[in-house]
Protein backbone atom coordinates (compact mmCIF):
# COMPACT_ATOMS: atom_id res chain seq x y z
CA UNK A 1 0.00 0.00 0.00
CA UNK A 2 1.59 3.27 -1.07
CA UNK A 3 0.55 6.63 0.32
CA UNK A 4 -0.85 7.66 -3.09
CA UNK A 5 -3.39 4.84 -2.67
CA UNK A 6 -4.94 6.71 0.25
CA UNK A 7 -6.41 9.10 -2.31
CA UNK A 8 -8.91 6.33 -3.08
CA UNK A 9 -10.52 7.04 0.28
CA UNK A 10 -11.90 10.34 -1.04
CA UNK A 11 -14.64 8.90 -3.29
CA UNK A 12 -15.33 6.15 -0.74
CA UNK A 13 -16.05 8.76 1.92
CA UNK A 14 -18.05 10.83 -0.55
CA UNK A 15 -20.37 7.89 -1.28
CA UNK A 16 -20.54 6.25 2.16
CA UNK A 17 -20.48 9.27 4.49
CA UNK A 18 -21.68 12.08 2.24
CA UNK A 19 -25.35 10.98 1.98
CA UNK A 20 -25.84 11.55 5.73
CA UNK A 21 -24.92 15.21 5.31
CA UNK A 22 -26.13 16.11 1.81
CA UNK A 23 -29.49 14.32 1.67
CA UNK A 24 -31.37 17.29 0.24
CA UNK A 25 -33.07 18.42 -2.95
CA UNK A 26 -31.83 22.02 -3.04
CA UNK A 27 -29.76 23.71 -4.24
CA UNK A 28 -30.14 22.16 -7.68
CA UNK A 29 -26.81 21.48 -9.40
CA UNK A 30 -26.93 21.33 -13.22
CA UNK A 31 -30.66 20.93 -12.77
CA UNK A 32 -30.30 17.85 -10.58
CA UNK A 33 -31.39 17.42 -6.95
CA UNK A 34 -28.38 18.03 -4.69
CA UNK A 35 -27.91 14.43 -3.50
CA UNK A 36 -28.09 13.08 -7.07
CA UNK A 37 -25.56 15.65 -8.27
CA UNK A 38 -23.33 14.78 -5.29
CA UNK A 39 -23.30 11.09 -6.19
CA UNK A 40 -22.74 11.81 -9.88
CA UNK A 41 -19.86 14.04 -8.81
CA UNK A 42 -18.47 11.17 -6.72
CA UNK A 43 -18.51 9.02 -9.88
CA UNK A 44 -16.42 11.59 -11.74
CA UNK A 45 -14.15 11.99 -8.69
CA UNK A 46 -13.62 8.20 -8.65
CA UNK A 47 -12.41 8.28 -12.23
CA UNK A 48 -10.05 11.19 -11.59
CA UNK A 49 -8.63 9.71 -8.39
CA UNK A 50 -8.14 6.25 -9.89
CA UNK A 51 -6.49 7.75 -12.97
CA UNK A 52 -4.01 9.61 -10.74
CA UNK A 53 -3.27 6.41 -8.82
CA UNK A 54 -2.94 4.42 -12.05
CA UNK A 55 -0.40 6.78 -13.58
CA UNK A 56 1.52 7.05 -10.30
CA UNK A 57 1.72 3.26 -10.08
CA UNK A 58 2.37 2.73 -13.73
CA UNK A 59 6.07 3.51 -13.73
CA UNK A 60 6.49 0.94 -11.00
CA UNK A 61 4.58 -1.77 -12.83
CA UNK A 62 5.80 -1.15 -16.34
CA UNK A 63 8.91 -3.23 -15.95
CA UNK A 64 6.88 -6.13 -14.58
CA UNK A 65 4.34 -5.91 -17.41
CA UNK A 66 7.09 -5.98 -20.03
CA UNK A 67 8.37 -9.13 -18.40
CA UNK A 68 4.95 -10.79 -18.61
CA UNK A 69 4.43 -10.03 -22.27
CA UNK A 70 7.47 -12.09 -23.13
CA UNK A 71 5.95 -15.18 -21.56
CA UNK B 1 -45.48 -7.21 -39.35
CA UNK B 2 -44.95 -3.78 -37.78
CA UNK B 3 -41.71 -1.83 -38.07
CA UNK B 4 -40.75 -2.38 -34.41
CA UNK B 5 -40.81 -6.11 -34.97
CA UNK B 6 -38.39 -5.81 -37.90
CA UNK B 7 -35.76 -4.13 -35.70
CA UNK B 8 -36.23 -6.73 -33.00
CA UNK B 9 -35.71 -9.59 -35.44
CA UNK B 10 -32.69 -7.94 -37.06
CA UNK B 11 -31.10 -7.56 -33.63
CA UNK B 12 -31.66 -11.17 -32.74
CA UNK B 13 -30.24 -12.36 -36.07
CA UNK B 14 -27.24 -10.04 -35.69
CA UNK B 15 -26.57 -11.29 -32.15
CA UNK B 16 -26.70 -14.89 -33.34
CA UNK B 17 -24.46 -14.14 -36.33
CA UNK B 18 -21.81 -12.30 -34.27
CA UNK B 19 -21.95 -14.93 -31.56
CA UNK B 20 -21.36 -17.83 -33.93
CA UNK B 21 -18.83 -16.03 -36.12
CA UNK B 22 -16.73 -15.30 -33.01
CA UNK B 23 -15.55 -18.90 -32.83
CA UNK B 24 -13.74 -18.72 -36.17
CA UNK B 25 -10.18 -19.97 -36.04
CA UNK B 26 -10.30 -21.06 -32.40
CA UNK B 27 -10.10 -24.62 -31.18
CA UNK B 28 -12.62 -24.56 -28.37
CA UNK B 29 -10.73 -26.00 -25.43
CA UNK B 30 -12.30 -25.22 -22.06
CA UNK B 31 -9.77 -22.40 -21.60
CA UNK B 32 -10.70 -20.82 -24.94
CA UNK B 33 -14.40 -21.35 -24.36
CA UNK B 34 -14.59 -20.04 -20.80
CA UNK B 35 -11.86 -17.41 -20.50
CA UNK B 36 -10.98 -16.64 -24.12
CA UNK B 37 -7.52 -18.19 -23.79
CA UNK B 38 -6.68 -15.22 -21.49
CA UNK B 39 -6.08 -13.14 -24.60
CA UNK B 40 -8.56 -10.28 -24.37
CA UNK B 41 -7.33 -6.70 -24.58
CA UNK B 42 -8.51 -3.65 -22.70
CA UNK B 43 -11.55 -2.85 -24.82
CA UNK B 44 -13.13 -6.29 -24.66
CA UNK B 45 -12.51 -6.89 -20.95
CA UNK B 46 -13.95 -3.44 -20.39
CA UNK B 47 -17.13 -4.32 -22.28
CA UNK B 48 -17.51 -7.69 -20.54
CA UNK B 49 -17.31 -5.96 -17.16
CA UNK B 50 -19.49 -3.03 -18.17
CA UNK B 51 -21.96 -5.65 -19.37
CA UNK B 52 -22.54 -6.62 -15.78
CA UNK B 53 -23.86 -3.13 -15.00
CA UNK B 54 -26.05 -2.72 -18.08
CA UNK B 55 -28.35 -5.68 -17.70
CA UNK B 56 -32.13 -5.69 -18.02
CA UNK B 57 -32.15 -5.08 -14.29
CA UNK B 58 -30.83 -1.57 -14.86
CA UNK B 59 -32.53 -0.87 -18.19
CA UNK B 60 -35.98 -1.79 -16.87
CA UNK B 61 -35.37 -1.97 -13.12
CA UNK B 62 -33.22 1.16 -12.76
CA UNK B 63 -35.61 3.42 -14.63
CA UNK B 64 -38.54 1.69 -12.93
CA UNK B 65 -37.00 2.17 -9.50
CA UNK B 66 -36.53 5.89 -10.11
CA UNK B 67 -40.15 6.06 -11.27
CA UNK B 68 -41.54 4.15 -8.30
CA UNK B 69 -39.14 4.94 -5.47
CA UNK B 70 -37.55 8.28 -6.36
CA UNK B 71 -34.33 8.99 -4.49
CA UNK B 72 -33.89 5.31 -3.50
CA UNK B 73 -32.69 4.74 -7.08
CA UNK B 74 -29.69 7.02 -6.55
CA UNK B 75 -27.95 4.08 -4.91
CA UNK B 76 -27.18 2.84 -8.43
CA UNK B 77 -24.63 5.64 -8.79
CA UNK B 78 -22.79 4.56 -5.64
CA UNK B 79 -22.87 1.02 -7.00
CA UNK B 80 -21.41 2.39 -10.22
CA UNK B 81 -18.32 3.82 -8.56
CA UNK B 82 -17.07 1.92 -5.51
CA UNK B 83 -16.66 -1.59 -7.01
CA UNK B 84 -14.05 -0.22 -9.38
CA UNK B 85 -11.94 1.23 -6.57
CA UNK B 86 -11.99 -2.20 -4.97
CA UNK B 87 -11.15 -3.79 -8.33
CA UNK B 88 -7.92 -1.82 -8.64
CA UNK B 89 -6.49 -3.52 -5.57
CA UNK B 90 -8.35 -6.83 -5.72
CA UNK B 91 -8.24 -8.01 -9.33
CA UNK B 92 -4.54 -7.91 -10.26
CA UNK B 93 -3.50 -10.42 -7.55
CA UNK B 94 -6.46 -12.64 -8.49
CA UNK B 95 -5.53 -12.50 -12.17
CA UNK B 96 -1.84 -13.22 -11.48
CA UNK B 97 -2.60 -16.21 -9.26
CA UNK B 98 -5.10 -17.63 -11.77
CA UNK B 99 -2.72 -17.25 -14.69
CA UNK B 100 0.17 -18.95 -12.90
CA UNK B 101 -2.01 -21.97 -12.22
CA UNK B 102 -4.17 -21.93 -15.36
CA UNK B 103 -7.38 -21.58 -13.35
CA UNK B 104 -10.63 -21.46 -15.31
CA UNK B 105 -13.31 -20.62 -12.78
CA UNK B 106 -13.99 -18.98 -9.43
CA UNK B 107 -14.26 -22.25 -7.46
CA UNK B 108 -10.83 -23.21 -8.88
CA UNK B 109 -9.45 -20.16 -7.12
CA UNK B 110 -10.90 -21.03 -3.71
CA UNK B 111 -9.98 -24.70 -4.10
CA UNK B 112 -6.40 -23.82 -4.98
CA UNK B 113 -5.91 -21.14 -2.32
CA UNK B 114 -7.24 -23.36 0.44
CA UNK B 115 -5.88 -26.55 -1.11
CA UNK B 116 -9.32 -28.16 -0.91
CA UNK B 117 -11.28 -29.43 -3.94
CA UNK B 118 -14.31 -29.82 -1.66
CA UNK B 119 -14.27 -26.09 -0.92
CA UNK B 120 -14.32 -25.66 -4.71
CA UNK B 121 -17.49 -27.77 -4.91
CA UNK B 122 -19.13 -25.68 -2.16
CA UNK B 123 -18.25 -22.43 -3.92
CA UNK B 124 -19.49 -23.85 -7.25
CA UNK B 125 -22.84 -24.73 -5.70
CA UNK B 126 -23.19 -21.28 -4.11
CA UNK B 127 -22.34 -19.70 -7.46
CA UNK B 128 -24.81 -21.86 -9.36
CA UNK B 129 -27.56 -21.16 -6.81
CA UNK B 130 -27.01 -17.42 -7.31
CA UNK B 131 -26.69 -17.54 -11.10
CA UNK B 132 -29.91 -19.37 -11.94
CA UNK B 133 -32.25 -16.72 -10.48
CA UNK B 134 -30.11 -14.09 -12.20
CA UNK B 135 -30.58 -15.84 -15.53
CA UNK B 136 -34.32 -16.16 -14.89
CA UNK B 137 -34.45 -12.41 -14.28
CA UNK B 138 -32.76 -11.69 -17.63
CA UNK B 139 -35.23 -13.96 -19.42
CA UNK B 140 -38.18 -12.39 -17.69
CA UNK B 141 -36.94 -8.94 -18.69
CA UNK B 142 -36.42 -10.18 -22.23
CA UNK B 143 -40.00 -11.40 -22.38
CA UNK B 144 -41.34 -8.03 -21.19
CA UNK B 145 -39.23 -6.12 -23.70
CA UNK B 146 -40.14 -8.30 -26.68
CA UNK B 147 -43.84 -8.24 -25.95
CA UNK B 148 -44.11 -4.51 -25.18
CA UNK B 149 -41.85 -3.26 -27.96
CA UNK B 150 -43.49 -5.50 -30.56
CA UNK B 151 -46.85 -3.92 -29.60
CA UNK B 152 -47.93 -7.36 -28.35
CA UNK B 153 -47.37 -8.99 -31.77
CA UNK B 154 -45.23 -11.48 -29.84
CA UNK B 155 -46.19 -12.73 -26.42
CA UNK B 156 -43.85 -12.52 -23.49
CA UNK B 157 -43.43 -16.31 -23.49
CA UNK B 158 -42.51 -16.34 -27.18
CA UNK B 159 -39.90 -13.68 -26.45
CA UNK B 160 -38.44 -15.79 -23.65
CA UNK B 161 -38.23 -18.88 -25.87
CA UNK B 162 -36.63 -17.10 -28.85
CA UNK B 163 -34.08 -15.37 -26.61
CA UNK B 164 -33.27 -18.57 -24.74
CA UNK B 165 -32.60 -20.52 -27.94
CA UNK B 166 -30.39 -17.78 -29.41
CA UNK B 167 -28.29 -17.51 -26.24
CA UNK B 168 -28.02 -21.27 -25.74
CA UNK B 169 -26.88 -21.80 -29.34
CA UNK B 170 -24.13 -19.23 -29.40
CA UNK B 171 -22.90 -19.97 -25.91
CA UNK B 172 -22.58 -23.67 -26.71
CA UNK B 173 -20.69 -22.87 -29.93
CA UNK B 174 -18.54 -19.87 -29.07
CA UNK B 175 -18.42 -19.46 -25.29
CA UNK B 176 -17.02 -16.16 -24.08
CA UNK B 177 -15.91 -15.15 -27.60
CA UNK B 178 -19.58 -14.90 -28.55
CA UNK B 179 -20.42 -12.79 -25.50
CA UNK B 180 -17.52 -10.47 -26.25
CA UNK B 181 -18.60 -9.79 -29.82
CA UNK B 182 -22.23 -9.23 -28.96
CA UNK B 183 -21.10 -6.87 -26.17
CA UNK B 184 -19.60 -4.52 -28.72
CA UNK B 185 -22.92 -4.00 -30.51
CA UNK B 186 -24.86 -3.93 -27.27
CA UNK B 187 -22.89 -1.22 -25.54
CA UNK B 188 -22.86 1.07 -28.56
CA UNK B 189 -26.62 0.77 -28.95
CA UNK B 190 -27.47 0.99 -25.24
CA UNK B 191 -25.23 4.02 -24.82
CA UNK B 192 -26.97 5.80 -27.67
CA UNK B 193 -30.48 4.89 -26.52
CA UNK B 194 -29.86 5.76 -22.84
CA UNK B 195 -28.29 9.16 -23.51
CA UNK B 196 -30.83 10.06 -26.16
CA UNK B 197 -33.86 9.11 -24.06
CA UNK B 198 -32.37 10.63 -20.91
CA UNK B 199 -32.02 14.01 -22.58
CA UNK B 200 -34.91 13.99 -25.04
CA UNK B 201 -37.71 12.88 -22.71
CA UNK B 202 -37.10 15.54 -20.01
CA UNK B 203 -36.83 18.15 -22.77
CA UNK B 204 -39.95 16.92 -24.57
CA UNK B 205 -42.21 16.75 -21.52
CA UNK B 206 -40.81 19.43 -19.22
CA UNK B 207 -38.50 21.69 -21.23
CA UNK B 208 -35.27 20.35 -19.71
CA UNK B 209 -33.72 18.25 -16.94
CA UNK B 210 -33.81 21.09 -14.38
CA UNK B 211 -37.43 21.90 -15.17
CA UNK B 212 -38.32 18.23 -14.87
CA UNK B 213 -36.90 17.89 -11.36
CA UNK B 214 -38.49 21.18 -10.29
CA UNK B 215 -41.87 19.95 -11.58
CA UNK B 216 -41.53 16.62 -9.75
CA UNK B 217 -40.50 18.34 -6.51
CA UNK B 218 -43.57 20.55 -6.80
CA UNK B 219 -45.95 17.67 -7.50
CA UNK B 220 -44.43 15.16 -5.05
CA UNK B 221 -42.42 16.97 -2.33
CA UNK B 222 -39.76 14.76 -0.74
CA UNK B 223 -39.66 12.29 -3.66
CA UNK B 224 -36.20 13.44 -4.73
CA UNK B 225 -34.43 13.03 -1.36
CA UNK B 226 -33.97 9.96 0.82
CA UNK B 227 -36.56 9.36 3.51
CA UNK B 228 -35.93 9.25 7.25
CA UNK B 229 -37.36 5.76 7.57
CA UNK B 230 -37.18 2.90 5.05
CA UNK B 231 -35.08 4.01 2.11
CA UNK B 232 -32.95 6.17 4.37
CA UNK B 233 -29.26 7.11 4.07
CA UNK B 234 -28.47 4.08 6.30
CA UNK B 235 -30.31 1.84 3.85
CA UNK B 236 -28.55 3.37 0.86
CA UNK B 237 -25.05 3.24 2.29
CA UNK B 238 -25.38 -0.34 3.54
CA UNK B 239 -26.83 -1.43 0.18
CA UNK B 240 -23.95 0.22 -1.68
CA UNK B 241 -21.44 -1.54 0.60
CA UNK B 242 -23.05 -4.93 -0.02
CA UNK B 243 -23.24 -4.40 -3.76
CA UNK B 244 -19.62 -3.27 -3.86
CA UNK B 245 -18.35 -6.34 -2.02
CA UNK B 246 -20.57 -8.61 -4.11
CA UNK B 247 -19.80 -7.11 -7.52
CA UNK B 248 -16.70 -9.17 -8.30
CA UNK B 249 -17.91 -12.16 -6.30
CA UNK B 250 -20.32 -13.05 -9.09
CA UNK B 251 -18.76 -16.13 -10.70
CA UNK B 252 -19.08 -14.63 -14.19
CA UNK B 253 -17.38 -11.38 -13.14
CA UNK B 254 -14.60 -13.35 -11.56
CA UNK B 255 -14.14 -15.26 -14.81
CA UNK B 256 -14.27 -12.05 -16.85
CA UNK B 257 -11.16 -11.05 -14.88
CA UNK B 258 -9.35 -14.14 -16.17
CA UNK B 259 -9.97 -13.14 -19.80
CA UNK B 260 -7.55 -10.20 -19.51
CA UNK B 261 -4.30 -10.46 -21.43
CA UNK B 262 -2.33 -8.36 -18.95
CA UNK B 263 -3.10 -7.15 -15.44
CA UNK B 264 -2.63 -3.57 -16.56
CA UNK B 265 -5.92 -3.98 -18.46
CA UNK B 266 -7.70 -4.51 -15.14
CA UNK B 267 -6.02 -1.50 -13.51
CA UNK B 268 -6.90 0.82 -16.33
CA UNK B 269 -10.52 -0.27 -16.21
CA UNK B 270 -10.66 1.01 -12.63
CA UNK B 271 -10.62 4.58 -13.87
CA UNK B 272 -12.38 4.19 -17.21
CA UNK B 273 -15.39 2.22 -15.97
CA UNK B 274 -16.62 4.74 -13.36
CA UNK B 275 -16.97 7.52 -15.92
CA UNK B 276 -18.77 5.04 -18.18
CA UNK B 277 -21.30 4.51 -15.38
CA UNK B 278 -22.50 8.09 -15.84
CA UNK B 279 -24.82 6.45 -18.35
CA UNK B 280 -26.82 5.34 -15.30
CA UNK B 281 -27.66 8.98 -14.74
CA UNK B 282 -29.51 9.10 -18.06
CA UNK B 283 -31.37 5.89 -17.24
CA UNK B 284 -32.54 7.57 -14.02
CA UNK B 285 -33.61 10.66 -16.02
CA UNK B 286 -35.80 8.40 -18.17
CA UNK B 287 -37.48 6.97 -15.08
CA UNK B 288 -38.05 10.42 -13.58
CA UNK B 289 -39.42 11.78 -16.86
CA UNK B 290 -42.10 9.09 -16.72
CA UNK B 291 -43.23 10.10 -13.22
CA UNK B 292 -45.58 12.83 -14.43
CA UNK B 293 -45.80 11.77 -18.11
CA UNK B 294 -47.25 8.28 -17.56
CA UNK B 295 -48.46 8.27 -13.95
CA UNK B 296 -50.25 5.41 -12.27
CA UNK B 297 -47.92 2.41 -12.66
CA UNK B 298 -47.64 0.56 -9.37
CA UNK B 299 -46.22 -2.67 -7.98
CA UNK B 300 -44.33 -4.79 -10.50
CA UNK B 301 -45.56 -2.57 -13.35
CA UNK B 302 -43.05 0.15 -12.45
CA UNK B 303 -40.53 -1.88 -14.48
CA UNK B 304 -42.54 -0.90 -17.57
CA UNK B 305 -41.94 2.83 -17.01
CA UNK B 306 -39.26 3.15 -19.70
CA UNK B 307 -41.35 1.42 -22.34
CA UNK B 308 -44.63 3.07 -21.39
CA UNK B 309 -43.13 6.52 -21.73
CA UNK B 310 -41.42 5.51 -24.99
CA UNK B 311 -44.65 4.12 -26.46
CA UNK B 312 -46.39 7.36 -25.59
CA UNK B 313 -43.69 9.46 -27.23
CA UNK B 314 -42.16 7.78 -30.28
CA UNK B 315 -43.03 6.19 -33.62
CA UNK B 316 -43.07 2.39 -33.75
CA UNK B 317 -39.74 2.10 -35.61
CA UNK B 318 -37.93 3.96 -32.83
CA UNK B 319 -39.65 1.86 -30.18
CA UNK B 320 -38.14 -1.05 -32.13
CA UNK B 321 -34.66 0.45 -31.75
CA UNK B 322 -35.19 0.83 -27.99
CA UNK B 323 -36.49 -2.72 -27.86
CA UNK B 324 -33.41 -3.93 -29.72
CA UNK B 325 -31.15 -2.25 -27.14
CA UNK B 326 -33.21 -3.80 -24.36
CA UNK B 327 -32.97 -7.26 -25.89
CA UNK B 328 -29.19 -6.99 -26.05
CA UNK B 329 -29.05 -5.99 -22.37
CA UNK B 330 -30.62 -9.37 -21.68
CA UNK B 331 -28.74 -11.50 -24.22
CA UNK B 332 -25.17 -10.50 -23.35
CA UNK B 333 -25.29 -10.87 -19.55
CA UNK B 334 -27.51 -13.93 -20.09
CA UNK B 335 -24.82 -15.56 -22.20
CA UNK B 336 -22.09 -14.79 -19.64
CA UNK B 337 -24.22 -16.21 -16.84
CA UNK B 338 -25.11 -19.32 -18.83
CA UNK B 339 -21.52 -20.05 -19.83
CA UNK B 340 -20.34 -19.56 -16.27
CA UNK B 341 -23.02 -21.84 -14.80
CA UNK B 342 -22.09 -24.61 -17.24
CA UNK B 343 -18.39 -24.18 -16.47
CA UNK B 344 -19.01 -24.33 -12.71
CA UNK B 345 -20.96 -27.56 -13.01
CA UNK B 346 -18.60 -29.27 -15.46
CA UNK B 347 -15.27 -28.10 -14.08
CA UNK B 348 -15.97 -27.92 -10.37
CA UNK B 349 -18.69 -30.44 -9.65
CA UNK B 350 -18.41 -33.04 -12.44
CA UNK B 351 -14.60 -33.15 -12.68
CA UNK B 352 -13.97 -33.75 -8.93
CA UNK B 353 -16.53 -36.57 -9.07
CA UNK B 354 -14.77 -38.20 -12.03
CA UNK B 355 -11.13 -37.17 -11.61
CA UNK B 356 -9.96 -39.38 -14.48
CA UNK B 357 -11.88 -37.30 -17.07
CA UNK B 358 -9.75 -35.67 -19.75
CA UNK B 359 -9.82 -31.91 -20.33
CA UNK B 360 -11.49 -32.42 -23.69
CA UNK B 361 -14.21 -34.49 -22.04
CA UNK B 362 -14.90 -31.82 -19.40
CA UNK B 363 -15.06 -29.17 -22.15
CA UNK B 364 -17.67 -31.26 -24.01
CA UNK B 365 -19.69 -31.71 -20.82
CA UNK B 366 -19.67 -27.95 -20.25
CA UNK B 367 -20.96 -27.30 -23.78
CA UNK B 368 -23.78 -29.79 -23.37
CA UNK B 369 -24.68 -28.46 -19.95
CA UNK B 370 -25.20 -24.94 -21.32
CA UNK B 371 -28.47 -25.76 -23.15
CA UNK B 372 -29.59 -27.89 -20.20
CA UNK B 373 -29.13 -25.03 -17.74
CA UNK B 374 -30.95 -22.72 -20.15
CA UNK B 375 -33.86 -25.16 -20.32
CA UNK B 376 -34.04 -25.15 -16.52
CA UNK B 377 -34.05 -21.34 -16.44
CA UNK B 378 -36.82 -21.24 -19.08
CA UNK B 379 -38.90 -23.61 -16.97
CA UNK B 380 -38.51 -21.36 -13.94
CA UNK B 381 -39.28 -18.28 -16.02
CA UNK B 382 -42.44 -19.68 -17.61
CA UNK B 383 -43.47 -21.24 -14.31
CA UNK B 384 -44.23 -17.72 -13.11
CA UNK B 385 -42.72 -16.51 -9.89
CA UNK B 386 -43.64 -13.05 -8.67
CA UNK B 387 -40.68 -13.02 -6.36
CA UNK B 388 -37.94 -12.50 -8.97
CA UNK B 389 -36.65 -9.33 -7.37
CA UNK B 390 -36.58 -11.02 -3.99
CA UNK B 391 -34.63 -13.86 -5.62
CA UNK B 392 -32.14 -11.44 -7.15
CA UNK B 393 -31.52 -9.71 -3.85
CA UNK B 394 -31.03 -13.12 -2.27
CA UNK B 395 -28.63 -14.09 -5.07
CA UNK B 396 -26.63 -10.93 -4.46
CA UNK B 397 -26.44 -11.60 -0.76
CA UNK B 398 -25.39 -15.22 -1.53
CA UNK B 399 -22.34 -14.27 -3.59
CA UNK B 400 -21.31 -11.50 -1.19
CA UNK B 401 -20.76 -14.12 1.50
CA UNK B 402 -17.73 -15.37 -0.43
CA UNK B 403 -15.93 -12.07 0.04
CA UNK B 404 -14.34 -12.50 3.52
CA UNK B 405 -12.82 -15.90 2.68
CA UNK B 406 -11.50 -14.57 -0.63
CA UNK B 407 -10.02 -11.45 0.94
CA UNK B 408 -8.30 -13.49 3.67
CA UNK B 409 -6.68 -15.65 0.98
CA UNK B 410 -5.17 -12.60 -0.69
CA UNK B 411 -3.64 -10.98 2.39
CA UNK B 412 -0.02 -11.93 3.01
CA UNK B 413 0.26 -15.26 4.76
CA UNK B 414 -3.31 -16.49 4.97
CA UNK B 415 -4.21 -16.99 8.62
CA UNK B 416 -7.66 -18.44 7.94
CA UNK B 417 -7.88 -22.21 8.30
CA UNK B 418 -9.75 -24.54 5.96
CA UNK B 419 -12.49 -25.43 8.50
CA UNK B 420 -13.00 -21.71 9.16
CA UNK B 421 -13.41 -21.05 5.43
CA UNK B 422 -16.11 -23.74 5.20
CA UNK B 423 -17.85 -22.60 8.38
CA UNK B 424 -17.93 -18.93 7.44
CA UNK B 425 -19.36 -19.54 3.96
CA UNK B 426 -21.96 -21.97 5.31
CA UNK B 427 -23.02 -19.67 8.18
CA UNK B 428 -23.21 -16.69 5.83
CA UNK B 429 -25.27 -18.55 3.21
CA UNK B 430 -27.56 -20.10 5.81
CA UNK B 431 -28.26 -16.67 7.29
CA UNK B 432 -29.06 -15.26 3.85
CA UNK B 433 -31.38 -18.15 3.04
CA UNK B 434 -33.14 -17.92 6.38
CA UNK B 435 -33.57 -14.15 6.24
CA UNK B 436 -34.74 -14.25 2.60
CA UNK B 437 -37.20 -17.05 3.10
CA UNK B 438 -38.71 -15.59 6.27
CA UNK B 439 -38.55 -12.06 4.76
CA UNK B 440 -37.30 -10.62 8.02
CA UNK B 441 -36.00 -7.07 8.15
CA UNK B 442 -33.24 -5.91 10.47
CA UNK B 443 -35.87 -4.10 12.53
CA UNK B 444 -37.77 -7.38 13.06
CA UNK B 445 -34.63 -9.38 13.84
CA UNK B 446 -33.10 -6.93 16.28
CA UNK B 447 -35.87 -4.79 17.81
CA UNK B 448 -33.43 -3.51 20.44
CA UNK B 449 -31.25 -1.70 17.87
CA UNK B 450 -31.36 2.09 17.76
CA UNK B 451 -33.83 3.30 15.13
CA UNK B 452 -31.04 4.69 12.97
CA UNK B 453 -29.68 1.19 12.29
CA UNK B 454 -33.01 -0.49 11.57
CA UNK B 455 -32.81 0.32 7.87
CA UNK B 456 -29.56 -1.63 7.41
CA UNK B 457 -29.65 -3.99 4.45
CA UNK B 458 -30.14 -7.49 5.91
CA UNK B 459 -27.20 -8.80 3.87
CA UNK B 460 -24.95 -6.85 6.24
CA UNK B 461 -26.21 -8.97 9.15
CA UNK B 462 -25.31 -12.18 7.33
CA UNK B 463 -21.91 -10.72 6.52
CA UNK B 464 -21.33 -9.87 10.18
CA UNK B 465 -22.19 -13.45 11.25
CA UNK B 466 -19.95 -14.71 8.47
CA UNK B 467 -16.92 -12.70 9.59
CA UNK B 468 -17.49 -13.54 13.25
CA UNK B 469 -17.54 -17.25 12.35
CA UNK B 470 -14.39 -16.86 10.29
CA UNK B 471 -12.51 -15.31 13.22
CA UNK B 472 -13.81 -17.66 15.93
CA UNK B 473 -13.30 -20.91 14.00
CA UNK B 474 -9.86 -19.81 12.85
CA UNK B 475 -8.83 -19.13 16.46
CA UNK B 476 -10.27 -22.50 17.54
CA UNK B 477 -8.65 -24.54 14.77
CA UNK B 478 -5.34 -22.78 14.29
CA UNK B 479 -3.54 -24.56 17.06
CA UNK B 480 -4.66 -27.99 15.80
CA UNK B 481 -3.71 -27.05 12.26
CA UNK B 482 -0.30 -25.79 13.38
CA UNK B 483 0.32 -28.98 15.38
CA UNK B 484 -0.66 -31.14 12.39
CA UNK B 485 1.68 -29.12 10.21
CA UNK B 486 4.52 -29.57 12.70
CA UNK B 487 4.12 -33.33 12.91
CA UNK B 488 3.83 -33.49 9.10
CA UNK B 489 7.06 -31.53 8.77
CA UNK B 490 8.77 -33.76 11.32
CA UNK B 491 7.86 -37.02 9.61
Amino acid sequence: MRSIHLLALLPVLAVLVGPFFVNRVTPYVLGMPFLLAWLAGALVLTSIVMAIIYYADRARFEAADRGQEGV
Amino acid sequence: MNSALIFIFLTIVLALFLGIRARRGKDMSLEQWAVGGRGFGAAIVFLLMAGEIYTTFVFLGGSGYAYGHGAGAYYLLGYGSLPFILSYFLLPPIWRYAKERNLISQPDFFASKYNSPVLGVLVAIVGFAALVPYLVLQLKGLGIIVSVSSYSALSSNQGVLIGAVVVAVYVALSGVHGSAWTSVVKDALVMFVAVFLGLYLPYHYYGGVGDMFAAIEKAKPGFLALKNVGESPVWMVSTVILSTLGFYMWPHMFMATYTAKREEVLRRNAFVLPIYQLMLLFILFVGFSAVLAVPGLTGGDIDLALFKVSLATFDPWFVGVIGAAGILTALVPGSMILMTSATLLANNVYRPLRPQSSDAHVARVAKWLAPAVMALAVLFTLGGGQTIVALLLMAYALVTQLFPVLLASLIGKNLVTRPAAFASIIVGEATVAWVSLTKKSVAALFPFLPDALKDLNVGIVALAFNVATLVVVTLLTRRTAAAAQLSADAS
